[in-house]
Protein backbone atom coordinates (compact mmCIF):
# COMPACT_ATOMS: atom_id res chain seq x y z
CA UNK A 1 0.00 0.00 0.00
CA UNK A 2 1.50 3.10 -0.82
CA UNK A 3 1.54 6.31 0.78
CA UNK A 4 -1.47 8.10 -0.29
CA UNK A 5 -4.02 4.88 -0.24
CA UNK A 6 -2.53 4.55 2.94
CA UNK A 7 -2.95 8.38 4.09
CA UNK A 8 -6.73 7.43 2.07
CA UNK A 9 -7.78 4.51 4.36
CA UNK A 10 -6.56 6.48 7.70
CA UNK A 11 -8.68 9.18 6.86
CA UNK A 12 -11.43 6.79 5.66
CA UNK A 13 -10.92 5.36 9.39
CA UNK A 14 -11.15 8.40 11.35
CA UNK A 15 -14.47 9.70 9.43
CA UNK A 16 -16.30 6.52 10.39
CA UNK A 17 -15.48 7.01 14.03
CA UNK A 18 -16.29 10.29 14.12
CA UNK A 19 -19.51 9.50 12.11
CA UNK A 20 -20.17 6.90 14.50
CA UNK A 21 -20.03 9.37 18.07
CA UNK A 22 -21.91 11.49 15.73
CA UNK A 23 -24.42 9.35 14.69
CA UNK A 24 -25.11 7.68 18.67
CA UNK A 25 -25.43 11.28 19.49
CA UNK A 26 -27.99 12.50 17.42
CA UNK A 27 -29.77 8.76 17.54
CA UNK A 28 -30.18 9.46 21.48
CA UNK A 29 -31.51 13.19 21.27
CA UNK A 30 -33.63 12.20 18.14
CA UNK A 31 -34.87 8.81 19.55
CA UNK A 32 -36.14 11.15 23.16
CA UNK A 33 -37.52 13.98 20.81
CA UNK A 34 -39.47 12.05 18.29
CA UNK A 35 -40.99 10.32 21.25
CA UNK A 36 -41.19 13.13 22.98
CA UNK A 37 -41.87 16.21 21.37
CA UNK A 38 -45.47 15.26 20.89
CA UNK A 39 -46.07 15.37 24.52
CA UNK A 40 -44.41 18.68 25.19
CA UNK A 41 -48.38 20.77 24.72
CA UNK A 42 -49.19 24.40 26.45
CA UNK A 43 -50.86 22.39 29.08
CA UNK A 44 -47.89 20.11 29.88
CA UNK A 45 -45.84 23.26 30.52
CA UNK A 46 -48.68 25.03 32.39
CA UNK A 47 -50.49 22.36 34.48
CA UNK A 48 -49.71 20.60 37.35
CA UNK A 49 -49.99 16.92 37.47
CA UNK A 50 -52.94 14.91 38.77
CA UNK A 51 -53.20 11.46 39.05
CA UNK A 52 -49.53 10.93 40.25
CA UNK A 53 -48.43 12.26 36.73
CA UNK A 54 -50.36 10.18 34.90
CA UNK A 55 -51.99 13.43 33.40
CA UNK A 56 -52.10 16.62 33.74
CA UNK A 57 -48.57 19.36 33.53
CA UNK A 58 -45.41 19.28 34.91
CA UNK A 59 -45.30 23.12 36.17
CA UNK A 60 -44.82 22.42 39.74
CA UNK A 61 -41.99 20.37 38.58
CA UNK A 62 -40.33 23.27 36.12
CA UNK A 63 -40.33 25.64 39.04
CA UNK A 64 -38.95 23.32 41.30
CA UNK A 65 -36.44 22.61 38.73
CA UNK A 66 -35.63 26.71 38.44
CA UNK A 67 -35.58 27.04 42.41
CA UNK A 68 -32.94 24.49 43.09
CA UNK A 69 -30.80 25.67 40.31
CA UNK A 70 -31.17 29.34 40.96
CA UNK A 71 -30.29 28.83 44.93
CA UNK A 72 -27.20 26.56 43.70
CA UNK A 73 -26.19 29.24 41.39
CA UNK A 74 -26.44 32.00 44.08
CA UNK A 75 -24.23 30.24 46.63
CA UNK A 76 -22.07 28.67 44.30
CA UNK A 77 -21.06 31.50 42.14
CA UNK A 78 -19.67 33.93 44.78
CA UNK A 79 -18.16 30.91 46.75
CA UNK A 80 -16.37 29.39 43.57
CA UNK A 81 -14.80 32.94 42.00
CA UNK A 82 -13.80 34.17 45.50
CA UNK A 83 -11.77 30.52 45.85
CA UNK A 84 -10.65 30.54 41.97
CA UNK A 85 -9.61 34.33 43.07
CA UNK A 86 -7.54 33.79 46.23
CA UNK A 87 -5.85 30.41 43.94
CA UNK A 88 -5.20 32.56 41.09
CA UNK A 89 -4.13 36.36 42.36
CA UNK A 90 -3.33 35.14 45.26
CA UNK A 91 -2.06 32.19 46.94
CA UNK A 92 1.79 31.42 46.99
CA UNK A 93 2.58 28.12 45.51
CA UNK A 94 2.65 26.67 49.50
CA UNK A 95 1.78 23.34 50.67
CA UNK A 96 -1.40 24.45 52.22
CA UNK A 97 -2.84 25.22 48.75
CA UNK A 98 -1.91 22.29 46.38
CA UNK A 99 -3.52 20.28 49.19
CA UNK A 100 -6.29 22.54 48.59
CA UNK A 101 -6.42 22.42 44.90
CA UNK A 102 -5.96 18.70 45.07
CA UNK A 103 -9.14 18.06 47.38
CA UNK A 104 -11.35 20.76 44.98
CA UNK A 105 -10.02 18.12 41.67
CA UNK A 106 -11.13 14.93 44.12
CA UNK A 107 -14.48 16.53 44.82
CA UNK A 108 -15.12 17.02 40.46
CA UNK A 109 -14.68 13.20 40.63
CA UNK A 110 -16.74 12.34 43.00
CA UNK A 111 -20.05 10.24 42.12
CA UNK A 112 -23.21 12.30 42.05
CA UNK A 113 -24.95 9.53 44.45
CA UNK A 114 -22.62 10.57 46.79
CA UNK A 115 -23.06 13.70 47.21
CA UNK A 116 -26.53 12.88 47.35
CA UNK A 117 -25.78 10.92 50.72
CA UNK A 118 -23.90 13.52 51.54
CA UNK A 119 -26.62 16.17 50.98
CA UNK A 120 -29.27 13.74 52.88
CA UNK A 121 -26.72 13.42 56.20
CA UNK A 122 -25.61 17.16 56.73
CA UNK A 123 -28.35 19.33 55.28
CA UNK A 124 -31.45 16.89 55.75
CA UNK A 125 -30.71 15.86 58.98
CA UNK A 126 -28.09 17.38 60.78
CA UNK A 127 -28.77 20.77 59.98
CA UNK A 128 -32.43 20.12 60.36
CA UNK A 129 -32.97 21.24 56.86
CA UNK A 130 -35.73 18.87 55.98
CA UNK A 131 -36.19 17.53 52.47
CA UNK A 132 -35.92 21.05 50.76
CA UNK A 133 -35.18 23.70 48.26
CA UNK A 134 -32.67 24.82 50.08
CA UNK A 135 -30.97 20.90 50.81
CA UNK A 136 -30.99 20.15 47.39
CA UNK A 137 -29.43 23.73 46.11
CA UNK A 138 -27.01 23.35 48.52
CA UNK A 139 -26.06 19.71 47.79
CA UNK A 140 -25.86 20.99 44.10
CA UNK A 141 -23.87 23.88 44.90
CA UNK A 142 -20.65 21.55 46.38
CA UNK A 143 -21.08 19.66 43.57
CA UNK A 144 -21.17 22.49 40.55
CA UNK A 145 -18.56 23.90 43.19
CA UNK A 146 -15.18 22.20 41.36
CA UNK A 147 -16.62 23.12 37.69
CA UNK A 148 -16.98 27.08 38.71
CA UNK A 149 -13.38 27.11 40.07
CA UNK A 150 -11.82 25.64 37.55
CA UNK A 151 -13.59 27.64 34.71
CA UNK A 152 -12.46 30.74 36.35
CA UNK A 153 -9.51 29.73 37.22
CA UNK A 154 -8.50 29.01 33.50
CA UNK A 155 -10.53 32.38 32.10
CA UNK A 156 -7.69 34.72 34.82
CA UNK A 157 -4.89 32.65 33.55
CA UNK A 158 -6.09 34.11 30.17
CA UNK A 159 -5.20 37.62 31.16
CA UNK A 160 -2.08 39.25 30.58
CA UNK A 161 0.07 40.09 33.49
CA UNK A 162 0.87 42.84 31.57
CA UNK A 163 -2.55 44.08 32.62
CA UNK A 164 -2.08 43.60 36.07
CA UNK A 165 1.33 45.05 35.92
CA UNK A 166 0.06 48.23 34.27
CA UNK A 167 -2.81 48.51 36.75
CA UNK A 168 -0.55 48.23 39.54
CA UNK A 169 2.17 50.64 38.36
CA UNK A 170 -0.91 53.16 38.46
CA UNK A 171 -0.87 52.69 42.08
CA UNK A 172 -3.54 50.57 42.46
CA UNK A 173 -4.50 48.02 45.09
CA UNK A 174 -4.49 44.90 44.19
CA UNK A 175 -8.05 44.32 45.25
CA UNK A 176 -8.82 47.06 42.50
CA UNK A 177 -6.62 45.69 39.66
CA UNK A 178 -8.95 42.17 40.25
CA UNK A 179 -12.12 43.86 40.35
CA UNK A 180 -11.79 47.12 37.73
CA UNK A 181 -9.33 44.84 35.25
CA UNK A 182 -8.82 41.35 35.74
CA UNK A 183 -12.62 40.19 36.17
CA UNK A 184 -13.47 41.88 33.68
CA UNK A 185 -11.00 41.09 31.06
CA UNK A 186 -12.40 37.65 31.42
CA UNK A 187 -16.04 37.83 32.44
CA UNK A 188 -17.24 35.82 29.02
CA UNK A 189 -15.08 32.71 30.61
CA UNK A 190 -16.43 32.86 33.86
CA UNK A 191 -20.48 33.31 32.71
CA UNK A 192 -19.58 30.31 30.66
CA UNK A 193 -18.33 28.16 33.47
CA UNK A 194 -21.41 29.61 35.25
CA UNK A 195 -23.50 28.20 32.33
CA UNK A 196 -22.12 24.93 32.15
CA UNK A 197 -22.51 24.49 36.32
CA UNK A 198 -26.01 25.19 35.75
CA UNK A 199 -25.97 22.50 33.20
CA UNK A 200 -24.90 20.38 35.37
CA UNK A 201 -27.15 20.95 37.93
CA UNK A 202 -30.44 21.51 36.29
CA UNK A 203 -29.79 17.50 35.12
CA UNK A 204 -28.67 16.03 38.37
CA UNK A 205 -30.89 13.00 39.52
CA UNK A 206 -28.86 11.33 42.19
CA UNK A 207 -28.13 14.53 44.06
CA UNK A 208 -31.41 15.95 44.14
CA UNK A 209 -32.92 12.37 45.23
CA UNK A 210 -32.52 12.19 48.55
CA UNK A 211 -32.11 15.91 49.70
CA UNK A 212 -35.56 17.51 48.18
CA UNK A 213 -38.36 15.02 48.65
CA UNK A 214 -40.18 14.07 45.51
CA UNK A 215 -43.22 16.41 46.08
CA UNK A 216 -45.38 17.19 42.60
CA UNK A 217 -47.18 20.35 44.73
CA UNK A 218 -45.78 23.46 43.73
CA UNK A 219 -42.93 24.72 46.48
CA UNK A 220 -43.53 28.01 48.12
CA UNK A 221 -40.39 28.05 50.16
CA UNK A 222 -37.01 27.17 49.88
CA UNK A 223 -37.94 24.49 53.29
CA UNK A 224 -40.45 23.25 50.99
CA UNK A 225 -40.13 19.98 49.33
CA UNK A 226 -39.94 19.78 45.16
CA UNK A 227 -39.26 17.82 42.30
CA UNK A 228 -36.91 18.48 39.55
CA UNK A 229 -37.15 17.33 36.32
CA UNK A 230 -34.90 15.11 35.89
CA UNK A 231 -35.92 13.54 39.50
CA UNK A 232 -39.52 13.58 38.31
CA UNK A 233 -38.07 11.97 34.91
CA UNK A 234 -36.49 8.98 36.78
CA UNK A 235 -39.81 8.57 39.16
CA UNK A 236 -42.26 8.17 36.60
CA UNK A 237 -40.15 6.11 34.34
CA UNK A 238 -39.43 3.53 37.01
CA UNK A 239 -43.20 3.48 38.11
CA UNK A 240 -44.14 2.86 34.84
CA UNK A 241 -46.43 5.84 35.15
CA UNK A 242 -47.34 6.85 31.99
CA UNK A 243 -45.00 6.43 28.81
CA UNK A 244 -46.35 9.53 27.64
CA UNK A 245 -45.24 11.99 29.98
CA UNK A 246 -42.04 10.36 30.64
CA UNK A 247 -40.16 11.25 27.13
CA UNK A 248 -42.29 14.57 26.96
CA UNK A 249 -40.47 15.51 30.71
CA UNK A 250 -37.16 13.75 28.67
CA UNK A 251 -37.70 15.96 26.22
CA UNK A 252 -37.85 19.00 27.34
CA UNK A 253 -35.03 18.23 29.63
CA UNK A 254 -32.99 17.36 26.61
CA UNK A 255 -33.88 21.16 24.57
CA UNK A 256 -33.07 22.94 27.91
CA UNK A 257 -29.55 20.74 28.15
CA UNK A 258 -29.44 22.20 24.32
CA UNK A 259 -30.04 25.81 25.02
CA UNK A 260 -27.92 26.02 27.52
CA UNK A 261 -25.01 24.42 25.60
CA UNK A 262 -25.53 26.58 22.83
CA UNK A 263 -25.72 30.02 24.85
CA UNK A 264 -22.11 28.53 26.42
CA UNK A 265 -20.52 28.00 23.39
CA UNK A 266 -22.60 31.67 21.86
CA UNK A 267 -20.62 33.26 24.56
CA UNK A 268 -17.22 31.78 24.03
CA UNK A 269 -17.04 32.11 20.30
CA UNK A 270 -17.53 35.91 20.82
CA UNK A 271 -14.98 35.94 23.72
CA UNK A 272 -12.43 34.38 21.16
CA UNK A 273 -13.61 36.95 18.42
CA UNK A 274 -13.19 39.82 20.95
CA UNK A 275 -9.76 39.23 22.30
CA UNK B 1 30.48 63.90 39.28
CA UNK B 2 31.19 67.40 39.73
CA UNK B 3 29.16 69.00 43.15
CA UNK B 4 25.71 68.88 42.92
CA UNK B 5 24.94 69.21 45.90
CA UNK B 6 22.51 71.99 45.42
CA UNK B 7 20.32 70.48 42.76
CA UNK B 8 17.25 68.54 44.09
CA UNK B 9 17.77 64.36 44.32
CA UNK B 10 14.13 62.22 43.67
CA UNK B 11 15.74 59.56 44.60
CA UNK B 12 19.43 58.46 46.55
CA UNK B 13 20.10 55.06 46.50
CA UNK B 14 23.39 53.65 48.70
CA UNK B 15 24.69 49.64 48.23
CA UNK B 16 21.71 48.65 46.58
CA UNK B 17 22.06 44.89 46.36
CA UNK B 18 18.93 42.22 45.07
CA UNK B 19 18.74 39.07 44.75
CA UNK B 20 16.42 36.58 42.50
CA UNK B 21 16.62 33.49 45.29
CA UNK B 22 20.54 33.30 45.40
CA UNK B 23 21.00 35.09 41.95
CA UNK B 24 22.40 38.27 43.13
CA UNK B 25 20.86 40.72 40.25
CA UNK B 26 22.14 43.67 41.36
CA UNK B 27 25.48 44.57 43.57
CA UNK B 28 25.88 47.42 46.23
CA UNK B 29 24.89 50.12 43.25
CA UNK B 30 25.06 53.39 44.29
CA UNK B 31 23.21 56.38 42.30
CA UNK B 32 21.27 59.74 42.73
CA UNK B 33 18.56 60.70 40.27
CA UNK B 34 18.19 64.55 39.88
CA UNK B 35 14.61 66.30 40.02
CA UNK B 36 13.42 67.43 36.28
CA UNK B 37 15.89 65.52 34.32
CA UNK B 38 16.11 62.77 32.41
CA UNK B 39 18.69 60.10 33.65
CA UNK B 40 19.00 57.07 31.49
CA UNK B 41 20.56 53.64 32.63
CA UNK B 42 22.62 51.31 29.47
CA UNK B 43 24.57 48.27 29.24
CA UNK B 44 24.31 45.15 27.66
CA UNK B 45 21.36 43.14 28.38
CA UNK B 46 20.72 41.14 31.01
CA UNK B 47 22.69 43.74 32.98
CA UNK B 48 19.76 44.66 35.61
CA UNK B 49 18.41 48.26 34.26
CA UNK B 50 15.61 47.03 34.32
CA UNK B 51 15.66 45.23 37.51
CA UNK B 52 16.82 48.27 38.92
CA UNK B 53 14.32 50.58 37.50
CA UNK B 54 11.59 47.91 38.66
CA UNK B 55 13.14 48.94 42.79
CA UNK B 56 11.96 52.48 42.34
CA UNK B 57 8.31 51.65 42.35
CA UNK B 58 8.54 48.64 43.91
CA UNK B 59 7.27 46.64 40.95
CA UNK B 60 9.72 43.92 42.11
CA UNK B 61 7.15 43.39 45.05
CA UNK B 62 5.61 41.27 42.59
CA UNK B 63 8.27 38.85 42.25
CA UNK B 64 8.10 36.09 44.51
CA UNK B 65 11.72 35.09 45.85
CA UNK B 66 13.13 38.76 45.27
CA UNK B 67 15.47 40.09 48.23
CA UNK B 68 16.41 43.68 48.07
CA UNK B 69 18.86 45.15 51.04
CA UNK B 70 20.03 48.52 50.98
CA UNK B 71 19.12 52.31 51.10
CA UNK B 72 16.67 53.04 48.59
CA UNK B 73 14.90 56.77 49.60
CA UNK B 74 12.49 58.67 47.70
CA UNK B 75 12.18 62.41 48.85
CA UNK B 76 14.53 61.33 51.63
CA UNK B 77 12.06 58.62 52.82
CA UNK B 78 13.38 54.54 52.64
CA UNK B 79 10.99 53.49 50.42
CA UNK B 80 11.53 50.00 51.80
CA UNK B 81 10.38 50.62 55.53
CA UNK B 82 8.00 48.04 56.33
CA UNK B 83 5.13 51.04 57.21
CA UNK B 84 5.76 52.78 53.96
CA UNK B 85 2.91 53.63 51.97
CA UNK B 86 3.38 51.36 48.39
CA UNK B 87 0.57 52.62 46.96
CA UNK B 88 0.97 56.47 47.32
CA UNK B 89 4.72 55.40 45.80
CA UNK B 90 2.96 54.14 42.83
CA UNK B 91 1.22 57.62 42.40
CA UNK B 92 4.05 59.68 42.60
CA UNK B 93 6.50 56.96 40.55
CA UNK B 94 4.82 56.02 37.75
CA UNK B 95 5.81 53.88 34.70
CA UNK B 96 5.96 52.68 31.52
CA UNK B 97 6.78 49.25 29.91
CA UNK B 98 8.44 48.45 27.23
CA UNK B 99 5.30 46.47 25.13
CA UNK B 100 2.52 49.04 25.42
CA UNK B 101 0.13 47.70 27.68
CA UNK B 102 -3.34 49.94 27.22
CA UNK B 103 -6.38 48.18 28.92
CA UNK B 104 -8.62 46.47 27.04
CA UNK B 105 -11.01 49.25 27.17
CA UNK B 106 -11.76 52.65 25.72
CA UNK B 107 -9.09 55.36 25.47
CA UNK B 108 -11.18 57.46 27.67
CA UNK B 109 -11.54 54.49 30.66
CA UNK B 110 -7.70 54.01 29.91
CA UNK B 111 -6.80 57.55 31.33
CA UNK B 112 -9.09 57.98 33.70
CA UNK B 113 -8.46 54.80 35.07
CA UNK B 114 -5.50 55.68 37.70
CA UNK B 115 -7.55 59.35 38.54
CA UNK B 116 -10.88 57.24 39.76
CA UNK B 117 -8.77 54.19 41.50
CA UNK B 118 -7.33 57.00 43.67
CA UNK B 119 -10.89 58.38 44.19
CA UNK B 120 -11.74 61.24 41.51
CA UNK B 121 -15.34 61.04 40.75
CA UNK B 122 -16.57 63.92 39.06
CA UNK B 123 -16.91 63.64 35.40
CA UNK B 124 -16.15 67.42 34.50
CA UNK B 125 -12.31 67.15 36.50
CA UNK B 126 -11.67 63.62 34.23
CA UNK B 127 -12.71 64.69 31.18
CA UNK B 128 -10.66 67.47 32.31
CA UNK B 129 -7.70 65.04 33.01
CA UNK B 130 -8.27 63.28 29.66
CA UNK B 131 -7.78 66.42 27.65
CA UNK B 132 -4.88 67.57 29.56
CA UNK B 133 -2.90 64.57 29.17
CA UNK B 134 -3.72 63.31 25.45
CA UNK B 135 -2.51 67.04 24.84
CA UNK B 136 1.19 66.59 26.35
CA UNK B 137 1.69 63.36 24.87
CA UNK B 138 0.57 64.98 21.37
CA UNK B 139 -2.26 62.09 20.78
CA UNK B 140 -5.16 64.43 21.45
CA UNK B 141 -5.59 65.85 17.84
CA UNK B 142 -5.72 62.21 16.67
CA UNK B 143 -7.95 60.58 19.32
CA UNK B 144 -10.59 63.40 20.53
CA UNK B 145 -13.07 62.15 18.03
CA UNK B 146 -12.52 58.67 19.17
CA UNK B 147 -12.25 58.80 22.97
CA UNK B 148 -15.14 55.80 23.66
CA UNK B 149 -13.36 53.37 21.13
CA UNK B 150 -11.42 51.02 22.45
CA UNK B 151 -7.44 51.56 22.65
CA UNK B 152 -6.33 48.08 21.36
CA UNK B 153 -7.41 49.71 18.08
CA UNK B 154 -4.82 52.44 18.00
CA UNK B 155 -1.40 51.40 16.52
CA UNK B 156 1.89 50.61 18.72
CA UNK B 157 3.50 54.11 18.53
CA UNK B 158 -0.23 55.64 19.86
CA UNK B 159 -0.79 53.12 22.01
CA UNK B 160 2.46 53.78 23.73
CA UNK B 161 1.66 57.42 23.71
CA UNK B 162 -1.60 56.67 25.54
CA UNK B 163 0.62 54.81 28.15
CA UNK B 164 2.21 57.97 29.38
CA UNK B 165 -0.99 59.75 29.34
CA UNK B 166 -2.66 56.89 31.59
CA UNK B 167 0.51 57.66 33.47
CA UNK B 168 0.56 60.91 33.70
CA UNK B 169 -3.34 61.26 34.81
CA UNK B 170 -2.27 60.34 38.56
CA UNK B 171 -0.12 63.76 37.98
CA UNK B 172 3.04 61.38 39.23
CA UNK B 173 6.37 63.02 39.96
CA UNK B 174 8.61 60.68 38.75
CA UNK B 175 8.52 58.56 35.54
CA UNK B 176 10.10 55.10 34.68
CA UNK B 177 10.22 54.21 31.63
CA UNK B 178 11.42 50.50 30.51
CA UNK B 179 12.73 50.80 27.11
CA UNK B 180 9.83 52.33 25.76
CA UNK B 181 10.68 52.42 22.14
CA UNK B 182 12.08 49.18 21.40
CA UNK B 183 8.71 47.72 20.09
CA UNK B 184 8.06 51.05 18.02
CA UNK B 185 8.92 51.64 14.48
CA UNK B 186 11.52 54.65 14.05
CA UNK B 187 8.72 57.17 13.06
CA UNK B 188 6.90 57.11 16.56
CA UNK B 189 10.34 56.17 18.53
CA UNK B 190 11.04 59.76 17.33
CA UNK B 191 7.73 61.50 18.18
CA UNK B 192 8.35 59.45 21.51
CA UNK B 193 11.67 60.95 21.96
CA UNK B 194 10.37 64.41 21.06
CA UNK B 195 8.08 64.46 23.84
CA UNK B 196 10.59 63.13 26.74
CA UNK B 197 12.43 67.08 26.43
CA UNK B 198 9.08 68.17 27.35
CA UNK B 199 8.10 65.80 29.76
CA UNK B 200 11.16 66.77 31.83
CA UNK B 201 10.43 69.79 32.37
CA UNK B 202 7.12 68.86 34.60
CA UNK B 203 8.93 65.49 35.78
CA UNK B 204 11.73 63.84 36.63
CA UNK B 205 12.48 61.12 34.01
CA UNK B 206 14.42 58.03 33.80
CA UNK B 207 14.84 55.89 31.09
CA UNK B 208 16.13 52.37 30.64
CA UNK B 209 17.55 52.23 26.92
CA UNK B 210 19.42 49.45 24.56
CA UNK B 211 19.91 52.28 21.95
CA UNK B 212 22.76 53.99 23.19
CA UNK B 213 21.78 56.83 20.26
CA UNK B 214 18.94 57.56 21.80
CA UNK B 215 20.54 57.82 25.82
CA UNK B 216 23.25 60.29 24.01
CA UNK B 217 20.23 62.43 22.41
CA UNK B 218 17.67 62.56 25.16
CA UNK B 219 19.45 62.31 28.92
CA UNK B 220 20.60 65.05 30.88
CA UNK B 221 22.84 61.99 33.20
CA UNK B 222 23.37 58.50 32.09
CA UNK B 223 24.74 55.83 34.55
CA UNK B 224 26.01 52.12 33.08
CA UNK B 225 25.35 49.10 34.17
CA UNK B 226 27.51 46.09 33.74
CA UNK B 227 26.37 42.73 35.70
CA UNK B 228 24.40 44.13 38.18
CA UNK B 229 27.04 46.45 39.01
CA UNK B 230 26.59 50.48 38.09
CA UNK B 231 30.74 50.92 36.80
CA UNK B 232 30.06 54.57 35.74
CA UNK B 233 27.45 57.62 36.74
CA UNK B 234 27.62 61.05 34.85
CA UNK B 235 26.91 63.83 33.32
CA UNK B 236 25.74 62.18 29.64
CA UNK B 237 27.68 64.73 27.79
CA UNK B 238 30.68 64.21 29.37
CA UNK B 239 30.15 60.00 29.67
CA UNK B 240 30.01 59.91 25.82
CA UNK B 241 32.86 62.11 25.47
CA UNK B 242 35.39 61.31 27.78
CA UNK B 243 34.08 58.00 29.64
CA UNK B 244 36.13 57.45 33.20
CA UNK B 245 35.96 53.54 33.16
CA UNK B 246 37.57 51.66 29.82
CA UNK B 247 34.49 49.48 30.04
CA UNK B 248 32.31 52.36 29.93
CA UNK B 249 34.84 53.07 26.50
CA UNK B 250 34.20 49.79 25.38
CA UNK B 251 30.63 49.95 25.59
CA UNK B 252 29.84 53.50 23.78
CA UNK B 253 31.90 52.64 21.25
CA UNK B 254 30.43 49.65 20.68
CA UNK B 255 32.75 46.73 21.57
CA UNK B 256 30.74 44.88 22.99
CA UNK B 257 26.78 44.49 23.96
Amino acid sequence: MNKKTKNAVFYGIIGLLSALALISLIMIVGFILIKGLPGITPEFLTQSPSKMGKEGGILPIIIGTLYVTLVALVIATPIGVAAAIYFNEYSRDTRGVRMIRFFTEVLAGIPSIIFGLFGFAFFVVFLGLGWSVLSGGLTLTIMILPTLIRATEESLKTVPMSYREGSLSLGATKWQTIIKVTLPCCKSGVLTGLILGMGRAIGETAAVMLTIGGSMRMAESLLDPTRTMALHLYMIASEGVSEEKTYATAALLIIIVLIINTIANQISRSMIKLS
Amino acid sequence: MENRENEEKKFEIKGLDLYYGKFQALEKVDMDVYANKITALIGPSGCGKSTFLRTLNRMNDLIPGVTIEGDIRFDDEDIYDKDYDVINLRKKVGMVFQKPNPFPKSIYDNIVYGPKVHGEKNKETLDHIVERTLKEVALWEEVKDRLNKSALGLSGGQQQRLCIARCLAVEPEVILMDEPTSALDPVATSKIEGLLGELALKYTIVIVTHNMQQAGRVSDNTAFFLSGKVLEVDNTAQMFSNPKNPKTEDYITGRFG
